[in-house]
């Protein structure tokens, strides 16, 4: 303990210990799906760790990275596959963890006064983990990295005015090439994941103000927590912690050495060629909802991409579409039918993404990409029915 | 608050504001230059084709500023389009869909191109006839010397097509 005291005298480590953690309260009313904010903290720490050990091998330069990903690394580096198959499944889990913990703050209304900052900030380290995954998916250098980077990076040229020249300065070339290449590269190993950190620590701070919320929504007070209702997060939450995160290890980890194909598209077996592109493109699956929003106004070019931009950050605003003063989605039931259509709809739309865009399936998208929205359009209206409810139906 | 001076204090403070902000805007204005293309990128402007290489009903593909060039020589039996032909039966466009950017394939025995990541349709004019492409396949800037084309210079021929909107 002499350790302690001289750090707790230079560093006051106890009063930061006794905020973050021991006098962290969390509430018990709470089920396992509070448990997925840590799982994510753990997938990040394995994308990292395993990151930095592809780091050591791979060479940014577009007429070696192909090799160095396929040849130096899976076959020339001692358990080198172990760690890409790491990396490409934790970056995929990564989303199925994210998408699990926003999906719990939306139907429990963790995004409501005053948590707004929280979900600020954690669909800001959404967004920035899109970005990763995107300028990450180049760097192997396939025929599907490149051409999604591609199509995504053209998006651009529809920006009014600016576009075409906006998209030759964002890849440093007419085409997709070395100069694309390096600097996503730059930004997948060092901005993106600085920026991932710093606003994983204003996330975890901002949490620790109001507290967690809870299944019932009903704001309980640090006093209510420490007597009775809740428990401090170390080193009582974290136990239940261990265990989820043992059972998440041991799925995560039959993916990596048994199912680690789902993670890695065939087509990006074949070097990136800029003459030809692959029959089918498509992204991974944790874009194709709002790829398939994207082509579900099938019959304007302009109106999908509104819609594809506008589905991406819609969800930011939800503490001001759901102004509703019950706060969990487990004391209203109009917004329970709502909220399950929302999922049902979000998967069916994955679906719809891998599949051709013709015919009925083309349809089928426009109407999934209109329920999608018609969810968010909804909420206002909701918020002032049950306002009125509330209010004792005056 | 009768009159208010600027004082000896308050002057410093401005002047170190406009200071740091040309600092800032040199720093902003060096980013953004350092992501424009490479001198060497920019140097690969024009090429040189010889149209007369084609066979009719036969496609070559060139390559300009890393972007794939389709050389179409059309026989008659395909839609014909005098306006978007370059010279007399030759169809050159970017290869590049107008939709999301990816390169379409030719499909021989309906003669057309086919995209293949979002299902958009062009002819042998490079007209889009199905799909999300807004537009027809771009014609890039050209000039005719001959049977030589050389691509990414202006000719009399490619400034008509522009004053016609055919072009972007």
């Amino acid at each position: 303990m002499r350790l302690m005291d001289w750090l707790d005298e230079r560093l006051a480590i106890r009063q930061l210990i006794k905020v973050m953690l021991t006098e962290y309260y969390v509430p018990k009313n709470i089920n396992f799906l509070w448990s997925f904010g840590v799982l994510v903290m753990l997938v990040f720490a394995i994308l990292v760790v395993s990151g930095i050990f592809l780091l050591m091998y791979y060479k940014p330069d577009s007429h070696l990275a192909f090799d160095s990903v396929n040849k130096t690394i899976m076959m020339d580096v001692e358990y080198g596959w172990l760690f890409r198959h790491t990396h490409a499944v934790g970056a995929s889990i990564m989303f199925l963890v994210l998408f699990i913990h926003m999906a719990r703050g939306i139907y429990y209304g963790s995004f409501k006064a005053p948590r707004e900052i929280v979900w600020i900030t954690g669909y800001i380290l959404f967004v920035l983990m899109s970005a990763t995954a995107f300028t990450g998916y180049l760097l192997p250098w396939g025929q599907m990295s490149y051409w999604a980077a591609q199509t995504i990076t053209t998006l651009f040229e529809k920006i009014p005015f600016i576009g075409p020249d906006l998209v030759v300065w964002i890849r440093g070339n007419y085409i997709v090439e070395d100069a694309t290449l390096t600097r996503f590269f730059a930004l997948h190993v060092v901005f993106l994941p600085l920026l991932l950190i710093v606003f994983t620590a204003i996330h975890l701070y901002a949490v620790r103000i109001p507290g967690s919320n809870n299944e019932d929504g009903i704001e309980l007070t640090k006093e209510e927590k420490k007597h009775g209702k809740g428990i401090p997060f170390w080193p009582v939450f974290m136990a239940k912690e261990f265990f989820v995160m043992s059972v998440f290890l041991i799925f995560f980890f039959y993916l990596v050495f048994y199912q680690y194909k789902f993670a890695m598209d065939p087509i990006n077996f074949t070097p990136a060629d800029y003459l030809q592109t692959p029959m089918h493109i498509y992204p991974e699956w944790y874009f194709l909802a709002f790829y398939e929003v994207l082509r579900g106004f099938f019959f304007s070019q302009n109106l999908g991409l509104i819609a594809f931009v506008l589905s991406m950050f819609i969800a930011a605003f939800l503490p001001w579409l759901d102004t509703s003063p019950i706060v969990s989605g487990k004391n209203r039931p109009i917004y329970k039918i709502l909220f399950w259509i929302f999922i049902a709809d979000f998967v069916f739309l994955t679906i719809l993404g891998k599949l051709p865009p013709t015919g009925l399936y083309a349809w089928l998208g426009f109407a999934g990409s209109l329920v999608y929205f018609a969810f968010f359009l909804a909420l206002p209206i909701l918020s002032k029915i049950e306002k009125k409810k509330v209010a004792g139906g005056r | 608050m009768a009159d208010e001076k600027v004082s000896r204090r308050d002057f410093l403070l401005y002047a170190m504001g406009a200071w740091a902000a040309v600092g800032v805007g040199g720093i902003l204005y060096g980013m953004y230059k350092t992501w424009e293309p490479l001198p060497e990128v920019k140097a690969q402007a024009t090429v040189s084709f010889d149209l007369s290489t084609v066979e009719p009903g036969q496609i070559k593909v060139v390559s300009w500023r890393g972007k794939p060039v389709f050389v179409l020589r059309k026989t008659p039996d395909m839609v014909q389009c005098k306006e978007r032909s370059v010279k007399d039966e030759y169809t050159v466009v970017l290869g590049i869909c107008t939709h999301l950017g990816c390169i379409p394939n030719w499909e021989a025995d309906k003669k057309i191109w086919h995209c293949p990541c979002h299902g958009g349709e062009y002819d042998a004019c490079g007209k889009n006839i199905f799909g999300p492409p807004p537009r027809p396949l771009d014609v890039p800037p050209f000039k005719i010397e001959g049977t030589t084309i050389v691509l990414g210079e202006e000719g009399n021929e490619y400034k008509q097509m522009k004053e016609k909107g055919l072009t972007v």
